[in-house]
């Protein structure tokens, strides 16, 4: 079943057409790999996808709702109930601990501190950082910003995560590990994951992929048809 | 690579002698090793045979005799399954890529649907491999990463070569009229 679809987008930056009538859906559950040559356009279909930037022309849906006739309000409970975001520089809030860090869409969601600090502690073993819960983005290295960032896009159980080249600052033992993690999570909880990435290596984590050239993207499938 | 295939998609553009296939296949894939003239007529004896080439008469004048051979509809349609269908994605498969894209091109066929194909045969191995790594051991970790590492270094040429279809198309094309040796180049490189 379909959750979230692209219709048709086009979006420019003054000028500058960045996205030219594109069309992608990802089904409930589905890992699907955005990829494309720098400047393609894959970020800004992220983002359109999100909600984050709305469409000059054509629709985004999500489970049934056209997300860009919705108000800024609602798009952005959407973007913190229901969404789940990795970056791919972590972005981290240096002021807060890891594990406030990891708690922050609970928080935002209404959950009580202390109930959303025990719910964000259980993801230290999960993503091999037990014991680090009290540290600051500054005292961790890359890769274990990374985990705690995509612990961060995962603890609200999001329908949707959001993942924009969440490898692409990390040494690819680390990028693996990220994504053996990403990945095994995404599946036990059936979240849906939309991976930006250029890296064939990452997007071979996906079930499917896309490729967008010139605004636009193509279905790849096996026969030159 | 294989050679009937590629003089067979060379025969396509227009009927040719053989001394005409070899000059062509020298100078786009020979890369440095010419083709013998044995090899070039027993293929074209072995095309015309499984009829997907015919041999015209006999042309007499100055020097040996010659034929002019022409692909034939069962050639053209051999030609189209072969550039059309991903090869197996295995490590080191540039040359055969490279031929195909060359080829393609020559003939106006759609050479980014065959690399998008190729990309898409690729992908398909990387995940199986992935995947294998997931659930394997160290050993088929190591293993399957070897086999990673290589199909992406095939996939970023891919890339590399669908971004520069349009000028690759107009060199080919070009080299191909005026008959010049421009794939020396190639040769000095050694793809």
């Amino acid at each position: 079943m379909t959750i979230i679809e692209a219709r048709g987008v086009m979006k420019s930056f003054g000028q500058t057409p960045a996205l030219r009538g594109a069309n992608v859906s990802a089904a409930q559950g589905e890992i699907l790999a955005i990829m494309g040559p720098s400047g393609s356009g894959k970020s800004t279909l992220l983002h359109c996808l999100a909600g984050i930037l709305a469409p000059d022309e054509g629709s985004v849906w999500f489970d049934g709702q056209e997300i860009d006739k919705m108000s800024e309000n609602g798009r952005s409970a959407l973007r913190r109930d229901r969404f789940g975001f990795v970056f791919q520089f972590g972005q981290l809030v240096p002021e807060l601990t890891a594990e406030e860090n990891v708690a922050l869409p609970l928080l935002l969601g209404g959950m009580k501190r202390h109930a959303a600090l025990a719910e964000a502690r259980q993801w230290f073993p999960r993503i091999g950082l037990d014991g680090l819960e009290g540290r600051r983005s500054g005292e961790l290295s890359g890769g274990q910003g990374q985990r705690v960032a995509l612990a961060r896009g995962l603890v609200a159980r999001p329908e949707v995560l959001f993942a924009d080249e969440p490898t692409g600052s990390l040494d690819s033992v680390s990028g693996e590990h990220v994504m053996d993690l990403l990945t095994t999570a995404a599946r036990e909880q059936s979240t849906t994951v939309i991976l930006v990435t250029h890296e064939a290596r990452i997007a071979a984590y996906a079930d499917r992929e896309v490729i967008v050239r010139d605004g636009r993207v193509s279905t790849l499938t096996g026969a030159a048809t | 690579m294989s050679v009937p295939l590629t003089l067979l998609g060379l025969l396509e553009r227009e009927p040719s002698h053989g001394y005409d296939l070899k000059r062509d296949y020298d100078t786009f894939f020979g890369r440095g090793k010419p083709l013998p003239y044995g090899q070039v007529y027993a293929t074209l004896s072995r095309l015309a045979r499984d009829g997907l080439a015919v041999a015209g008469p006999a042309e007499h004048g100055e020097g040996p005799e010659r034929k002019r051979y022409a692909i034939t509809e069962l050639g053209v349609a051999e030609v189209e399954t072969w550039l059309s269908e991903p090869a197996a994605p295995e490590p080191h498969l540039q040359t055969v890529l490279f031929t195909k894209v060359v080829l393609s091109l020559m003939l106006d066929r759609p050479a980014d649907r065959y690399l998008d194909a190729q990309r898409a045969a690729h992908l398909q191995r990387m995940r199986e491999l992935t995947d294998l790594k997931q659930k394997g051991n160290l050993m088929d970790v190591l293993l399957a990463d070897h086999g990673l590492y290589h199909l992406e270094a095939d996939l970023r040429w891919i890339d590399h070569t669908v971004a520069r279809l349009d000028i690759l198309g107009h060199t080919v094309r070009r080299n191909g009229k005026d008959g010049t040796d421009n794939g020396k180049h190639s040769r000095e490189i050694g793809t």
